[in-house]
C-alpha cells in the first residue's frame, strides 16, 4: 500500500504542476488575445502577403500567400543547410585526418584550425565575414574574372548558369548508372563471397558513371551551353551582372561561417572514431597480408564509421539549427520571412512561433529517430 | 666515394646529399622569404608560372635528397621522421612553411607596424592597419555597454568583489572545505544576485525581494530554536506566512519609501552591455541551468513511466529547436501568456530562456553519465538500504558527474558562445555593441577592428575555458 502510494503521489504532483503551469499560459493567453482583440486561428497563411523576398528558390512575389512566403523560407533554409553540410564534411574529414598525421606541421596545423575556429562564437563569425571580410571585395565593374567566369564582387558571387537542351535524357543516364553501379556492386559482393575473386568495382563504377552521360550527349540530343554573367551598367556609377546564376554575399558569409565552424566539431569527431578503431585490429589485419589501402577500407573505416556517424549527424543538426543565425545578416531564412516579417504583418505571434519552432522540432525528431534505426542496425551484435 | 644515384640519396653519400639537399632547402626558403618580406623576386627572369613554382620545386628536391634514414644526425632523423616521411609529406610540409612565411608579414603589419595606437579620434587611423584607436576610444561602450560612465566603478567593483568570494575556494582550510559545496551552489549564487540586483542595477532596497530575504533570515534564527521533529513542517509554513505578513500587515508604503537608499542610480537592465553583459548572463545561465539539466536527466531515468515522459518530452523539444527561435518566442510570445499587468524584465526573459534551452543539453550530458556507470554501483547502494535520494547524492550523482566533465565543459562553452544571440530580445553584449558602434557615421568602416578584438576576447575566455575542464578532468580522474 505504501509502496504504491510512493510511487504514485509524485507523479500526480508533476502532473498537476505541469497542468497548472500550461492552464496558466492558456488563460492568460486567451485573455490577453481577447483584450487586445486578437483572435486565434491559421486562416492567415492563405493570405496575400504583400511582402518581397529578396532571393527564393520559388517564383514569389507579395501577390503570393503566407504559406507561399513559409515555404520560400523553409527552402532557403534547407539550401544553406545542404550546402554548409557538404562544405563542412568535406573540410571536416580532411581536418581529422589531418589531426591524426605523423607530419609534425600538418598535425599542428590542423589542431592550431580546431582551436582556432571553434572557441569563436558563430555569430561573430558570421559577421566577420559578412560585414568585414566580405565588404573589402571589389565592386561588380572593377572584379576580375576567376577562370574567366566567375565574378567575386561586393554584391555577390556571380557564377555561370548551366542551360541544357534535353535534360531528361541526361538525368535518365545518370540514374541508369547508379543503378547499374548498385547491381554490379551487388554481384561483385556475391563473386567475393563465393568465389573469393575481386572484381575491380571502382574502374567499372568510375567507367559507368562517365560514359553513360557522354553516350546521352552523343546519341540523345543533349547539349549543355554556359551562360557566363556579363556586365552592364544601369547608371553611371552603378553596375550589376546579368545572366548567370548570382549567389547573394549573404548566402556566401552564411555557408562559410556554418562550414568553418562546423568542420572543426565533424573534424574532432573524426579523428575520435578513426582513433576509436583498437590497434590491435590494424595489426591482425596486416599480419592477414591485407594491404594499407585494404586495412583502411576493409578493417578500419566500417569499425571507424560507426563511431563517426552519430556524433556527426548530431552536428549536421546542429549546423541546420544553427542556420536559423541567417536572421541576424538579412539572408531571407525561415526564421526572418517567417518569424521576422510575416510575424510583423500579422501579429499572429503564437501561430507563426509554434509553427517556426514545429517546423525545426520536426525536423530535427525525424533524423534523430532515422539515427537511432541506423544505430540499431549498424550496432556490433554482441552474443 | 661511390657512385652518386641522384633519384635515391643514400648513406654512402651522406655529406654530399646533406650539403646539396640543405642548399636547396634553403634557398627555396630564402626565395619566398625574400619575396614575402623585401618584395623582392629573385626568381624574376622566369616566366611567371614557373617562378612561382621554382620554391617548390627546388625545395622539394632538396628534402628528398635530406631524406636518409638512419643517418646518424640525432636533428635530421627526427626532421625526416616528422616532416619528411615521403614525397606528398614533403609537399605539404613545404607548402605549410610557405603559407606561415607568406602570411606573416601582412599580418604583422596590419596589426601591429601599420596599425594606429594614438590618438582619440578617427583622424589618425590613415594608414593601412588596424585602427585600435577606434577599440581605444570605444573600449567603455564595448566592456558596459551603455552603462553611465560615472556609475561604470559599480560593475567593477561588483566584478572584482564576486572574483575574490570565488575564489574562496582555493583559500578554504580543512575545517571549511565540507561547506563549499554548499557555498559555490547555494550562497554565492545568492550573494551575486544581491550584488547585481542592488548595486549593479541600483535596485530600492525595500522591495517584494527584499521581504523574502529579512523572511529568510528571520525564520532561519528561529529555525536552531525549533526541535528537529518539527523542522520539516516548521520550514514548509513559517518562512511564507512571515513573507505574506511582512509584505501586507507590517510595512506600510511609507516605510518602504523610507528603507529607499537613494545612494545609486537606478540603470535599467536596456542600458546593460557589452562584456560585462556576457559576464552576468553566462554566470546565471550557467547556475541555473545546471540544478534543471540535472533534474530532468534523473526524470529521465525515473521508474515512474509519467515523469519519465515529462522529462523526455522537455529534452527533445529544447533539443530540437534553434536558440534563436526560443529567444523570440521569449520576446513575442512569452508576455502573451502572462497576466497583463505582470511584466517581466527583459533580461530575466532572456536568462530564462537561455537557462532553459540549455538545461535540455545538460540533462542528456549527465544522461550519458548515469547511463555509464555500472548497474553494481545502483545495487550496491540499495542493498545498504538508501533510499532515492540518499542513493544519487552520495553514490550515483558524484561519479557520474565526475565522468561526464568534458561533455558538461562542452555545453558550458556552447552556453558563452550562444550569449550573443540575445540581440534578438534587444539586448546588446559585446557582438551587440560592435554592430551598434559600426554604423556610427563618425567611426564608419571599422568593422573589421571591432570583429578581430572580440574573436580575440571570446577566443582567450572560452580557450581557457576548455583547458581548466582538461585539467579538471585530469584531477578528478579515478581509476576504475
Amino acid at each position: 500500500m505504501n509502496f504504491k502510494l510512493q510511487k504514485i503521489v509524485p507523479q500526480l504532483i508533476t502532473v498537476l504542476a505541469v497542468v497548472l503551469v500550461f492552464g496558466f499560459f492558456s488563460y492568460n493567453a486567451q485573455v490577453n488575445m481577447e483584450n487586445r482583440g486578437i483572435d486565434f486561428g491559421y486562416g492567415f497563411l492563405s493570405q496575400e502577403s504583400s511582402f518581397d523576398v529578396q532571393f527564393s528558390l520559388i517564383e514569389y512575389d507579395g501577390s503570393h500567400s503566407y504559406f507561399r512566403a513559409y515555404l520560400v523560407g523553409l527552402l532557403n533554409t534547407i539550401l544553406v543547410s545542404v550546402i554548409g553540410i557538404i562544405f563542412a564534411t568535406i573540410l571536416g574529414v580532411i581536418v581529422g585526418v589531418a589531426r591524426l598525421s605523423p607530419n609534425y606541421l600538418i598535425n599542428k596545423f590542423a589542431a592550431f584550425y580546431v582551436e582556432f575556429f571553434r572557441n569563436i562564437p558563430l555569430l561573430l563569425q558570421i559577421f566577420f565575414w559578412y560585414f568585414a571580410a566580405l565588404r573589402a571585395l571589389p565592386l561588380p565593374q572593377d572584379a576580375d574574372a576567376m577562370f574567366g567566369v566567375f565574378f567575386l564582387t561586393i554584391k555577390g558571387l556571380y557564377v555561370p548558369a548551366f542551360v541544357w537542351e534535353n535534360f531528361n535524357v541526361f538525368f535518365y543516364s545518370i540514374v541508369a548508372a547508379i543503378i547499374a553501379i548498385v547491381v554490379i556492386r551487388i554481384h561483385a559482393r556475391k563473386v567475393q563471397e563465393t568465389q573469393g575473386k575481386q572484381l575491380p568495382v571502382l574502374w567499372i563504377s568510375l567507367g559507368l558513371i562517365f560514359i553513360l552521360p557522354l553516350l546521352s550527349f552523343v546519341i540523345g540530343g543533349v547539349s549543355l551551353s554556359f551562360e557566363i554573367p556579363k556586365l552592364k551598367q544601369l547608371a553611371t556609377t552603378s553596375f550589376i551582372y546579368e545572366g548567370g546564376v548570382s549567389l547573394p554575399p549573404e548566402l556566401i558569409a552564411l555557408t562559410l561561417s556554418l562550414a568553418l565552424y562546423t568542420a572543426t566539431f565533424i573534424a574532432e569527431c573524426v579523428r575520435a572514431g578513426i582513433q576509436g578503431v583498437g590497434k590491435g585490429q590494424k595489426e591482425a589485419a596486416a599480419s592477414i597480408g591485407l594491404n594499407p589501402n585494404q586495412v583502411l577500407k576493409l578493417v578500419v573505416m566500417p569499425q571507424a564509421l560507426r563511431i563517426i556517424i552519430p556524433p556527426t549527424t548530431n552536428q549536421y543538426l546542429n549546423l541546420t539549427k544553427n542556420s536559423s543565425l541567417a536572421a541576424a545578416i538579412a539572408y531571407p531564412d525561415l526564421v526572418l520571412v517567417f518569424a521576422g516579417t510575416a510575424l510583423m504583418q500579422t501579429g499572429k505571434a503564437i501561430e507563426i512561433v509554434s509553427i517556426t519552432m514545429l517546423t525545426y522540432l520536426s525536423l530535427s525528431i525525424s533524423i534523430s529517430i532515422l539515427m537511432n534505426w541506423y544505430n540499431k542496425k549498424i550496432a556490433i551484435k554482441e552474443k | 666515394m661511390s657512385k652518386i644515384n641522384f633519384l635515391k640519396p643514400d648513406k654512402e653519400n651522406l655529406n654530399t646529399f646533406l650539403y646539396l639537399g640543405s642548399l636547396l632547402f634553403f634557398i627555396s626558403v630564402l626565395d619566398v622569404f625574400l619575396n614575402s618580406f623585401f618584395n623582392v623576386n629573385i626568381t624574376g627572369f622566369l616566366p611567371t608560372l614557373l617562378s612561382f613554382l621554382i620554391p617548390l620545386i627546388i625545395g622539394f628536391i632538396g628534402l628528398h635528397f635530406i631524406r636518409i634514414e638512419h643517418s646518424g644526425y640525432k636533428f635530421l632523423d627526427s626532421l625526416n621522421k616528422n616532416i619528411n616521411t615521403n614525397s606528398f609529406n614533403a609537399i605539404l610540409s613545404l607548402l605549410i612553411i610557405f603559407v606561415i612565411i607568406k602570411a606573416t608579414p601582412p599580418i604583422l603589419s596590419w596589426f601591429f607596424v601599420d596599425a594606429s595606437f594614438a590618438g582619440d579620434s578617427k583622424d589618425v587611423c590613415s594608414g593601412t592597419g588596424a585602427c585600435w584607436t577606434y577599440i581605444k576610444v570605444w573600449f567603455n561602450r564595448f566592456m558596459y555597454g551603455m552603462y553611465p560612465n560615472a556609475e561604470q566603478w559599480r560593475i567593477n567593483l561588483s566584478f572584482i568583489s564576486l572574483a575574490l568570494l570565488g575564489s574562496v575556494g582555493y583559500f578554504a582550510t580543512e575545517k571549511f572545505k565540507k561547506y563549499l559545496t554548499l557555498y559555490y551552489v547555494v550562497i554565492y549564487p545568492f550573494i551575486a544576485f544581491l550584488f547585481i540586483f542592488f548595486f549593479i542595477s541600483g535596485g530600492p532596497v525595500f522591495f517584494d525581494f527584499s521581504y523574502g530575504i529579512i523572511a529568510a533570515v528571520i525564520s532561519i534564527i528561529l529555525g536552531f530554536f525549533i526541535p528537529s521533529r518539527f523542522k520539516f513542517y516548521y520550514f514548509l509554513i513559517v518562512p511564507i506566512t512571515l513573507y505574506i505578513i511582512l509584505k501586507y500587515f507590517v510595512f506600510y508604503e511609507e516605510l518602504i519609501e523610507l528603507g529607499k537608499l537613494d545612494g545609486l542610480n537606478w540603470v535599467e537592465t536596456g542600458a546593460w552591455g557589452g562584456l560585462s553583459l556576457t559576464f552576468i548572463i553566462s554566470f546565471f545561465c550557467l547556475i541555473f541551468c545546471f540544478p534543471i539539466g540535472m533534474a530532468f536527466a534523473l526524470g529521465r531515468r525515473s521508474d515512474l513511466p509519467l515523469i519519465r515522459y515529462i522529462s523526455v518530452g522537455f529534452i527533445e523539444f529544447w533539443r530540437g529547436v534553434p536558440l534563436i527561435t526560443v529567444l523570440f518566442m521569449s520576446a513575442v510570445m512569452f508576455p502573451m501568456f502572462l497576466p497583463e499587468d505582470f511584466f517581466i524584465d527583459k533580461l530575466v526573459r532572456a536568462i530564462i530562456a537561455i537557462s532553459l534551452f540549455e538545461a535540455a543539453y545538460v540533462a542528456e550530458v549527465i544522461r550519458g553519465g548515469l547511463q555509464a556507470l555500472p548497474r553494481g554501483q545502483y545495487e550496491a547502494a540499495k542493498s545498504l538500504g538508501m533510499g532515492y535520494w540518499k542513493m544519487h547524492i552520495f553514490v550515483i550523482l558524484p561519479q557520474a558527474l565526475k565522468l561526464v566533465i568534458p561533455g558538461i565543459a562542452n555545453t558550458f562553452l556552447a552556453l558563452v558562445k550562444d550569449t550573443p544571440l540575445i540581440f534578438v530580445v534587444g539586448l546588446l553584449e559585446i557582438v551587440g555593441m560592435l554592430n551598434l558602434a559600426k554604423t556610427n557615421p563618425e567611426w564608419l568602416g571599422f568593422a573589421m577592428e571591432g570583429y578581430v578584438f572580440a574573436a580575440i576576447i571570446f577566443w582567450i575566455i572560452c580557450y581557457a575555458m576548455s583547458k581548466y575542464s582538461y585539467n579538471l578532468e585530469q584531477k578528478y580522474k579515478t581509476e576504475r
